[in-house]
């Protein structure tokens, strides 16, 4: 027990020093909280993108900062642990005191820093494509909703490649079943009967696809042409895309389009198999702009010619740029005037064209519909317009009434068949 | 409970007798006191809130490794699923945690429209609130009593035990020991978070349930103030916990779970029934776990299924044996040592080792460094921490003359431990 | 005209400057191609189809190969000027165009200021059916294939015809096979004549493929309709009962509303709705609005608003019962001609039972896959666990290192096939060292502590797994099979396994066959036998138990390390895949029954064939089947906790 003691006393004293010292300084430098996994299982994605945000801060003190001050990166690592998210963030927001967070990328990771960020006032821009049907005051959501990634996606081959029947198959958390929720409902609207919606849930880094892919290929027996919609995460799909090769399904037959592989994900798998088989994202590496080819080059030089750009990446740039940007316009970093000063704010895309923050925390951007290729790129054979970002999905009864409207509202679950706010914070 | 053993008429006070216990409370108190006053909540302000709740976790997490001392350390079963247990805890409280607060925005929310609201839809908008995130509408039958505190209490306590009761029944009756019980406990715990991983489960699968620092009714009120409260619950449990397990072992009982622990056999020879014993042990120790764990999830804010997983159970093994198995304040110092030590570790706050060109980074290699340290204390230092302070008491163990001291035919030999 | 003279204007501005550009503008393929540049550049498969059919109808010699190129994306075109050129990326900087109508190289340019077509792979389909008429006849076998493949996938009736056409003179005996039976598909889809439909369809009776079950069940497409009484005509399919499974009495009712027989239903919602719509003063239908927080008082007060008139009336349950009972609800026959339809039907039906048998074949063989990979992932546990009674938590991260191995060797070998073949080898050596470096250091020490050697080796576990994170990485890492191994062993559409699998399978077997040999043929199975039986007598007839330990816990993580090059091979490889095997391969053991190895075979096949079943049964959710398969083991092992093949006797004792 005294051991203990001794333990708190020590960072006790420690923890009031950095509290002195932060209260010296109230001005510069302004401090962005990094909140990314840097051990554990996410560590591999979210390591990317704490080197993303270190990478955006040096360019930006490189212009001449903030507000003419410095800008410092506060760097913590919740290591892949959800109350640990927790615990960080708050510790973030009262011990470093910073005035923005740039992290997460699970959504029960988000979940779990919901909380702490609407209590203590905190700001936070979230870089993932995500499930939607949230939406709170304190977070700015870049990276895709459902309708900027699925919908899409759905629409592109229902339209283009003609698919009658769906295989939604998924990993068993929250981004595909709320994905594959909205997706059945959509397809029903658009005239697919229910029997021709395939749905299946396998464990985290399942690795036993046979019987799956078999069922997928069965589903053809009715003439109609399959398509499957894969929200399989992670290391799970080197197995599925291992199994699918190995049937010798190509994509002319039954066209899989995931959405949640990309660059970093490819690196692990060969992809010899999989040439012409999609993947939906707002950013692939081999977009064409000047912007993008400037980033790309000016990643590789930073952290090593063979590493990739991904979709997260992206969504940091402009949400870090955006965040610089109503900083600027707002003359100062307190979170209620930023936020005023985000809605509205534009910024190109790397991708071509311009996002525009949207008064529910979401972008407008492009959806781009990637073929997979033999190098392990994307070759990019579909992008749309900017496609506004829905916090509550239109295609689930009990989200259509909902909308998300922070400006002029002041509410980001707004009922409009009662014209009442349901609540202010967020459900979590 | 205190108060039955104090008052023993015909033996000096149960403190008397064991003065570890006597120590361990007035440290636990005094400790209690200086976080208070250090706190943001009430005092000085010099302890941030996360602190205050990583030390209450830390609390909570001494009172499982307690558990599990009582049910290894002392009556030999090495569950690899008291974790599981802790968890269960936590999604009974957590589940009416969230009920509670979604039914309050509910019900303020319908408050505004135009019909007053029937039961049917103040219940579907609170099951649309918790389940929507995970593609849901319908609340399923595991909810039952979600909307009552009492009920939820209970199953705090009831369901840890009742599983734990059944699972032991039907594990000690065929007399399954040693590692084949070690590994079955270890499958049970990875059965139950597979299970609760599932949406299926009604659980919210992975997401598990979020939110659980918010009070229901007190929006209000400051986490620096919740923090505390929940300090001081954490330190009366980890307290009492404490107390009754010094006197569960100190008794006959504790005579009893001993020997089964070094010959089941022979106790089973004597007459004694040990499968009732040792299905006592692992229930009641169950139970400790829920009510822990119960403590515990509220601080962290988050429960999901991850932290169920076979391998936070066996860390909570870890901890008991790095503290040193067999006395119950090696546990609290071994679960309080290594899990602080993790935090500081793990947090990046740990200065960098170089090693000439070599630099070890402790984010990195903090586990590889606890793996080894767990094989070092097995091979070199079966007592743990706790063996400091024999070495202080001066206290030698016993000499038993070579023979075994474990339940198995090849256990421990008193010649290799004093080696 | 307008295009064209500014067309003409661009090129003559841009002669100076770009003076080797000697584009034909005026060929007729290029004239073709510029009348639907609009939707060739769009690139949508539902506008294509104009253009594509012009340039298949031209009749002129190029339109093969530009259908052909721009089926490959080489085509592009130029961003000033519109003109479609063939183009190939020589470097970030240059693009090397040529003329469409001849292939003649134009000159290379600034990749920016020409833009590529890329067709997706919808667009492919339909130029890949466009190009059949050129191919069926092609003298390369290859593009003959390619035409049936895209006639397979995306056929239309003309083809039919074209078929028929190519099939006489089709010299490969095994194309001619393939095109006829296309041939006797297509008429099944397309024929004109009933006979001759029937008659192909007849001819697949008993034929498995996908394919003709996916040409017959179109034929078979019905609609459901519902009349006072059944209609006698042969188009009727079948009669349906409501509330049976085909037909749920909901659906029944939405009909009866669709067909205007009977009222509709109100939901919670709208009724709601209807209610706020009318509260009037306070009230709704003489209800206080206060008093409407019951289904019960809403019910009332919108019934009372019905019969004021305020709102529609809607059924009651006697009403649907009524209405439901008084008409007959039947499924008619769409697709095709009734005749057409019940010979499809018929021959449907034949196969059904035949698919259904192929997929319980299908179902073993996957379970007997299954099985056989936790088998190799038990084999080396049945040995260090098994035989010689040391728990080792770390058996799965001797996988890992195994599959590790294979990956570190493929980078060093990029030749597939030797890399497995040295891989193997290697990561027996790896983890064979593993082990006795393990043996030695720590287990040595544990022998007669069971529990400590648990925790021991988790620890051991814990290290190894970071240790691996820190030097690959979080991220599954390539362990890619030879040429060899890929693909599958197709029996027919539905029963079919991977290569990778049967060489699993095939391992297994070996390992099994090897331990046999091992421990029943040789000296040192003797020894390990004696040893682990007493170890006392066994040294005091001179064997060395120290010695025999070590090996045979080498020998058992040597096999985990094997293993861990097939599993790899057929899944992934990350740090934590021993994890996944772990609990599995202990199960397995001990299921089977310790210290036997035909415990352990039939444990690994109950396990793997009971996770397959439970599979089968709830299709939609896999991880319920690991939870449940573990569930049954936990039972299981309380019944017969000595597992299936029990040791019986002094053995048992050990």
């Amino acid at each position: 027990m005294s051991k203990s003691l001794l333990t708190t006393t020590a960072a006790a004293a420690l923890i009031a020093a950095g509290l002195s010292t932060a209260a010296q300084a109230a001005d510069c430098p302004i401090k962005v909280g990094v909140l990314h996994s840097l051990s554990g299982t996410m560590a591999i994605s979210e390591t990317t993108l704490k080197d993303t945000m270190l990478m955006l801060v040096d360019q930006q003190n490189a212009a001449g900062g903030v507000l003419g001050c410095e800008l410092e990166a506060v760097v913590v690592d919740p290591a892949s642990d959800w109350p640990l998210f927790a615990e960080k963030a708050r510790e973030l927001l009262t011990v470093h005191e910073v005035d923005v967070i740039f992290g997460n990328w699970t959504s029960v990771s988000r979940k779990s820093v919901l909380p702490v960020i609407e209590e203590l006032n905190g700001l936070l821009f979230y870089p993932v494509q995500y499930e939607g049907e949230e939406s709170s005051k304190n977070v700015f959501y870049t990276g895709a909703a459902p309708n900027q990634q699925a919908i899409p996606a759905t629409d592109y081959f229902l339209e283009e490649l003609e698919v009658e029947k769906f295989a939604l198959l998924g990993t068993d958390y929250v981004y595909p079943r709320t994905t594959n929720n909205i997706l059945e409902s959509y397809l029903q609207q658009k005239g697919i009967a229910a029997e021709d919606i395939f749905v299946n849930y396998t464990p985290f880094g399942h690795s036993d696809w046979s019987k799956i892919v078999a069922d997928v290929v069965a589903l053809g027996a009715d003439g109609k042409k399959v398509g499957v919609i894969s929200t399989i995460n992670g290391d799970a799909n080197v197995g599925f895309y291992k199994e699918l090769a190995a049937a010798g399904i190509s994509a002319d037959d039954i066209p899989v389009v995931a959405f949640s592989v990309g660059e970093e994900e490819l690196a692990g798998l060969d992809t010899s198999n999989l040439v012409g088989h999609l993947a939906a994202w707002n950013y692939f590496q081999s977009a064409e702009s000047e912007a993008n080819e400037m980033w790309v080059e000016s990643w590789k030089a930073a952290m090593g010619e063979e590493r990739v750009t991904n979709d997260p990446m992206e969504a940091h740039y402009i949400g870090f740029n955006m965040w610089v940007n109503a900083a600027t316009t707002a003359g100062t970093t307190d979170v209620d005037a930023v936020r005023t000063a985000m809605y509205g704010q534009e910024f190109p895309n790397l991708t071509g064209g311009t996002a525009v923050m949207l008064p529910n925390h979401h972008l407008a951007k492009p959806v781009l519909i990637g073929e997979i290729q033999e190098d392990g790129q994307f070759d990019i054979i579909s992008q749309t317009e900017e496609v506004p970002g829905d916090a509550w999905t239109d295609f689930l009864p009990e989200s259509a009434v909902l909308v998300s409207d922070w400006k002029e509202l002041g509410c980001g679950m707004y009922n409009t068949e009662t014209k009442t706010c349901v609540q202010i914070k967020s459900n979590y | 409970m205190t108060d039955a053993v104090l008052s023993q008429p015909s033996r000096s006070p149960f403190a008397m007798r064991h003065p570890s216990v006597l120590v361990f409370l007035v440290v636990l108190g005094l400790f209690t006191v200086a976080i208070t006053v250090l706190s943001e909540g009430f005092g000085l302000g010099m302890i941030s809130t996360s602190f205050v709740k990583t030390l209450g976790k830390t609390l909570c997490l001494c009172l499982v490794a307690l558990a599990m001392d009582l049910v290894w350390g002392y009556c030999g079963i090495l569950s690899l699923g008291h974790m599981a247990f802790f968890g269960i805890g936590g999604y009974a409280i957590g589940m009416w945690l969230m009920y509670e607060r979604t039914r309050l925005i509910v019900v303020d929310s319908l408050a505004a429209a135009e019909l007053p609201p029937t039961v049917q839809e103040i219940s579907d908008g609170i099951a649309t609130q918790i389940f929507g995130v995970v593609g849901a509408s319908e609340f399923p039958p595991i909810w039952a009593v979600a909307h009552s505190l009492p009920l939820q209490l209970a199953a705090v306590v009831l369901v840890p035990g009742l599983l734990a009761l059944i699972f032991g029944w039907l594990a000690f009756r065929s007399r399954v020991t040693g590692v084949y019980l070690s590994i079955l406990t270890q499958a049970m715990t990875l059965a139950l978070s597979l299970y609760l991983f599932q949406n299926d489960s009604g659980l919210r699968g992975n997401n598990g349930l979020s939110g659980l620092q918010n009070l229901p009714g007190l929006d209000d009120l400051p986490q620096s103030i919740v923090s505390v409260w929940f300090f001081w619950a954490s330190a009366l449990a980890l307290g009492a916990g404490y107390l009754f397990c010094a006197w569960l072992v100190s008794g006959k009982f504790g005579s009893v779970i001993r020997a089964i622990r070094d010959d089941e056999a022979r106790v089973r020879f004597l007459g004694y029934p040990v499968e009732g014993f040792k299905l006592l042990v692992f229930s009641v120790t169950a139970i400790i776990a829920g009510i822990a764990g119960a403590l515990y999830y509220p601080q962290a804010g988050i429960i999901n299924p991850a932290e169920i997983a076979p391998i936070a159970s066996i860390y909570l093994a870890v901890w008991v044996a790095i503290g040193g198995r067999g006395r119950l304040y090696g546990a609290v110092i071994g679960a309080a040592f290594v899990s602080l030590l993790s935090t500081w570790f793990t947090g990046g706050q740990a200065p960098d080792l170089v090693l000439g060109p070599l630099v070890v980074q402790w984010v990195d290699w903090w586990t590889v460094l606890l793996g080894l340290s767990f094989v070092a204390v097995t091979l070199f230092a079966p007592k743990g921490i706790g063996g400091l302070f024999d070495l202080i008491a001066d206290r030698r163990s016993p000499n038993r003359h070579g023979a075994a001291l474990g339940p198995d035919p090849g256990a421990l030999r008193e010649r290799e431990a004093s080696e | 005209m307008k295009p064209n003279f500014l067309r003409a204007l661009i090129w003559v501005l841009c002669l100076p400057a770009a003076p080797a550009w000697a584009q034909d503008a005026d060929a007729p393929i290029q004239q073709l191609l510029q009348e639907h540049a609009k939707v060739i550049a769009k690139s949508s498969r539902k506008t294509i189809g104009p253009a594509i059919d012009a340039l298949a109808a031209s009749g002129l010699p190029e339109a093969k190969t530009v259908l052909e190129r721009w089926q490959a994306k080489d085509m592009w075109y130029g961003k000033e000027d519109g003109l479609f050129v063939f183009a190939e990326k020589v470097d970030r900087k240059t693009l090397r165009i040529f003329d469409v109508s001849d292939g003649s190289e134009i000159g290379t340019v600034d990749p920016k200021t020409h833009k590529q077509l890329k067709p997706n792979s919808g667009i492919r389909g339909l130029i890949g059916a466009a190009l059949v008429q050129f191919q069926l006849n092609d003298p390369d076998p290859a593009a003959r294939l390619t035409a049936l493949d895209a006639i397979e996938r995306d056929a239309n009736a003309s083809h039919l015809t074209a078929l028929r056409g190519a099939i006489e003179n089709e010299p490969d005996d095994r194309i001619r096979a393939r095109k006829m039976r296309l041939e006797r598909l297509l008429t099944i889809r397309f024929g004109t004549d009933d006979a001759e439909r029937i008659a192909a369809i007849d001819s697949f009776e008993s034929d498995l493929g996908v394919d003709v079950r996916a040409t017959l069940n179109p034929l078979i497409e019905s609609r459901l309709e519902v009349a006072k009484e059944a209609p006698a005509g042969y188009d009727v399919l079948r009669v349906l009962q409501p509330g049976s499974e085909d037909l749920t009495r909901a659906a029944a009712h939405a009909l009866l509303v669709e067909s205007g027989f009977s009222a509709p239903v109100i939901t919670r919602d709208d009724k709601r709705a209807a209610l706020i719509a009318n509260i009037r003063n306070g009230s709704v239908g003489g209800v206080q609005v206060a008093d409407l927080n019951t289904d019960a008082a809403r019910d009332l007060a919108y019934a009372e608003l019905a019969r004021a008139g305020a709102v529609d009336a809607v059924a009651t349950a006697a009403d649907i019962d009524a209405a439901l009972a008084a008409h007959v609800f039947f499924e008619r026959v769409v697709g095709a001609p009734p005749l057409v339809a019940h010979a499809a039907l018929e021959a449907l039906e034949a196969i059904e039972t035949r698919v259904a048998m192929a997929r319980t074949a299908d179902l073993l063989l996957d379970g007997m896959s299954l099985a056989s990979i936790y088998f190799l992932a038990a084999i080396g546990l049945a040995i260090t666990f098994g035989v010689m009674g040391v728990i080792n938590m770390a058996h799965g991260e001797f996988i890992m290192m195994g599959a590790y191995t294979g990956y570190v060797v493929q980078l060093l070998i990029p030749d597939y096939t030797v890399s497995i073949l040295v891989a193997l080898p290697l990561a027996f050596a790896v983890t064979f060292g593993a082990g006795v470096a393990m043996e030695r250091l720590v287990i040595r020490w544990l022998y007669h502590r069971p529990l400590e050697t648990l925790l021991a080796t988790f620890g051991i576990s814990i290290a190894l797994q970071q240790i691996a994170k820190n030097i690959f990485g979080t991220q599954a890492r390539p362990l890619t099979s030879p040429d060899w191994l890929d693909g599958s062993l197709i029996v027919n559409d539905i029963v079919s396994i991977s290569y990778i699998r049967i060489a699993i399978f095939i391992l297994a077997l070996l390992f099994l066959a090897l331990f046999l040999f091992l421990m029943n043929r040789t000296r040192l199975g003797l020894e390990v036998r004696a040893v682990t039986q007493n170890p006392r007598m066994a040294g005091s007839v001179g064997i060395n138990p120290d010695r025999i330990n070590m090996l045979t816990f080498g020998l058992g993580s040597g096999i985990a390390g094997i293993a861990g090059v097939a599993i790899g091979l057929y899944a992934k490889v990350t740090s934590e895949m021993g994890q996944d095997y772990i609990v599995q391969s202990f199960m397995t053991v001990v299921v089977g029954g310790v210290g036997n190895i035909w415990g352990t075979l039939v444990g690994a096949t109950m396990v793997g064939f009971l996770q397959k079943g439970i599979e089968w049964m709830n299709p939609s959710n896999t991880l319920a089947a690991q939870t449940y398969m573990i569930l049954f083991i936990i039972l299981f092992i309380q019944f017969r906790p000595r597992g299936i093949i029990a040791l019986k006797g002094r053995a048992a004792e050990a």
